[in-house]
């Protein structure tokens, strides 16, 4: 097949463009220009390998996850273990890609808006290893649920500001961080943790976590010779996922499943299930789909993981999903709990809550499938940062 | 010849600049909000920008979210602010101008929207998160309706994108005083004159100038040399003063009868 997305535009068929104000358009069109200079430029791709080499730690190991594949009795799962990378998810790919971005553009401060905590803690550190300052947008909600991530967030010399508006959670962070580029655009570099945003970031973003993808090909190939029969992988905005699936999208054999959170269920109102259950509309400078009432405005998400809490997703992914080259299905909280236990406890591995909603479809799907049949699952980050959420879902208290 | 045109021809025979004063619809409630726009005409407003609420308004300032957000609680959604515009249109001719976030408008549906709103006795349409990239999508339904495309132009639009823009521009151009969001911080009206007087000698079509312009000092010392000045946190902070109080429509119409003779002295 055939996939050139997102066209000269930024569009991804009716998704994506570009939906920001007057102010902030001229910087995405020198941003945009500046990214196709770096993506044709050899030293900048040497750079970019050699961070993610030596500070990330990458290649992330492929896992074959034996024990969790014997228990569910069928197909062989391999987990990419993006939780093993430098600050515990996968978050830094992007963050050390767009930072470098930022330096060849000569941007002196950045930017960032953070959910779970984890796409503002890889900002803050980039910040902190190119000597950058930074300044992160967190919804206060968010602030209450990952503590940790703020203090270490602090630690690593940023500044972080509580995001009281709207809903305080991941999407008013978001409209917060717009506010201030609109206000610093001159010399302050956005670094959108998400392949959502106005276009050139939904496909800059997805390039840079395409080293996700890319790897756990060569590395299925090096174990088992072929591709896999699916991939697996958690949706919030959707980073994660683009970077898993994108290698894949030309391989017609292989499925391609994205996990929204369908927190206490998509038939309720308090969901993050912006593919199952919303439809498209235009918020944070793409079009994509949204969950939204019937005048347009938008819905709270809900979802137990703050990294999953956002009413929206990136553009690619709603594509794709017309397409049909992609399947969208949903998790609630409470069989993302359950898979959280059960990784932890079979694999000795703790996963972040947004990549046990992955588990849990992995859970649904392999024993549905033949015992020679591979299933490829992003483990997009460790569960460290979310024990304290797990222990009140739990009834422990400490 | 639009409202619009008009309205901005006739003021440019007296030499005066036209005040437009930006209120959210539906705040506080639809009822008032539809008084507050009789008060406005009738105390010297020569085009209103009336906001449609939106759960996330991103180029807005904490005044004017949070009017957003006393208009969505009382009830309001785009369908009752067309209404509203039905309803003021039966007393006044001033031109009105729907200014907001492209969501509602797209949910809603871009042809229906356009067909209702002219209807309605809308005049034109501001969007702040649909540059001229996006307008494509938009524009045709609007022309068929009759409605006028208002863009905006910032202090960071270059110089040639700028010649571009305002050479296609509809009904007026809107000039974004500062690299900011809406009601945030002071203006220097020394700075926006040149980039306005730069604009004007781009195009016929009038330009005013919005985003920081809170007192009749500031009103007057951007009037000198643009076509039009937009007033909106200062008069939503006092619609949000107010609220339902009996003084409401008094204290506004003060405010902006104010404004008027400021810059009605400064013309003659």
């Amino acid at each position: 097949m055939t996939y050139q997305y997102p066209d000269e535009r930024g569009h991804f068929g009716q998704y994506g463009g570009r939906y920001v104000a007057e102010t902030l358009m001229p910087a995405l069109l020198e941003l945009e220009e500046a990214y196709l200079e770096i993506s044709q430029d050899p030293t900048f791709k040497k750079e970019f390998a050699y961070y993610l080499k030596n500070y990330v730690g990458r290649p992330s190991p492929l896992y074959y996850a034996e024990r969790l594949s014997r228990e569910l009795g069928g197909a062989k799962i391999y987990l990419k273990r993006e939780d093993l990378n430098h600050t515990g998810a996968h978050k830094v790919n992007n963050t050390v890609g767009q930072i470098l971005l930022a330096r060849r553009m000569g941007k002196q401060k950045v930017i960032a808006e953070t959910g779970a905590g984890q796409h503002g803690v890889a900002t803050a550190t980039v910040a902190a290893l190119f000597g950058m300052e930074c300044e992160i947008f967190m919804g206060k909600e968010d602030i209450r649920r990952q503590a940790l991530n703020v203090f270490r967030m602090k630690l690593l010399g940023a500044k972080v500001h509580e995001v009281t508006s709207g809903t305080a959670t991941l999407k008013d962070a978001m409209n917060d961080a717009l506010r201030h580029w609109v206000t610093h655009v001159r010399d302050t570099f956005y670094i959108i943790g998400t392949v959502a945003g106005p276009h050139p970031y939904p496909q800059l973003v997805r390039d840079f976590q395409s080293v996700i993808g890319e790897e756990a090909r060569q590395q299925l190939q090096e174990a088992e010779g072929r591709l896999p029969d699916a991939a697996i992988a958690c949706i919030g905005g959707g980073s994660n996922a683009m970077g898993t699936f994108y290698p894949f999208i030309k391989d017609a054999s292989v499925r391609l499943i994205g996990v929204e959170a369908a927190g206490l269920g998509v038939d309720t109102d308090k969901h993050a299930a912006s593919i199952s259950a919303g439809a498209p509309g235009v918020l944070h400078g793409n079009k994509t789909y949204l969950l939204q009432n019937e005048d347009g405005q938008i819905n709270h998400a809900h979802s137990i993981s703050a990294g999953l809490d956002y009413p929206g997703v990136g553009p690619e992914h709603a594509h794709l999903q017309d397409l049909g080259r992609a399947e969208y299905v949903s998790i609630t909280d409470d069989e993302a709990l359950e898979a959280f236990q059960t990784l932890t406890r079979v694999e000795g591995i703790i996963p972040a809550l947004e990549s046990a909603h992955a588990i849990a479809q992995v859970m649904k799907l392999a024993p549905t499938m033949d015992k020679d049949q591979l299933l490829l699952v992003c483990l997009s980050g460790r569960g460290d940062k979310d024990i304290h959420t797990v222990a009140e879902a739990m009834g422990v208290q400490f | 010849m639009s409202r619009i045109s008009k309205t901005f021809a006739a003021l440019k025979q007296n030499r005066e600049t036209a005040l437009i004063p930006f209120l959210t619809a539906g705040d506080p409630d639809l009822e008032t909000s539809a008084k507050l726009v009789r008060t406005l005409a009738k105390s010297g407003a020569d085009l209103i920008e009336l906001g449609v609420p939106f759960s996330d308004p991103m180029a807005d300032g904490p005044t004017i979210q949070a009017a957003s957000e006393r208009a969505l609680a009382a009830g309001a959604t785009l369908e009752k602010v067309l209404q509203l515009v039905t309803e003021v249109r039966r007393d006044t001719q001033v031109p009105l101008v729907l200014m907001g976030y492209y969501n509602p408008i797209f949910r809603y549906g871009v042809e229906g929207f356009a067909a209702a709103a002219a209807a309605a006795g809308v005049d034109g349409l501001l969007l702040v998160d649909l540059p001229p990239e996006q307008t494509d999508e938009i524009a045709p339904a609007l022309e068929k309706a009759g409605l006028d495309l208002i863009t905006l132009l910032a202090p960071t639009t270059p110089p040639e994108r700028m010649r571009r823009l305002a050479a296609a521009a509809q009904g007026y151009l809107y000039y974004v005083s500062m690299t900011g969001v809406t009601g945030t911080a002071a203006i220097s009206p020394a700075a926006i004159k040149q980039a306005v007087e730069e604009l004007k000698g781009m195009t016929e079509v009038p330009v005013g100038v919005g985003f920081g312009i809170s007192t009749v000092a500031d009103a007057k010392a951007v009037g000198e040399f643009a076509d039009g000045v937009v007033v909106g946190s200062a008069l939503v902070k006092i619609i949000a003063e107010y609220g339902q109080s009996e003084e409401l429509q008094a204290q506004v119409g003060a405010f902006i009868a104010s404004l008027k003779q400021g810059l009605v002295e400064q013309a003659g």
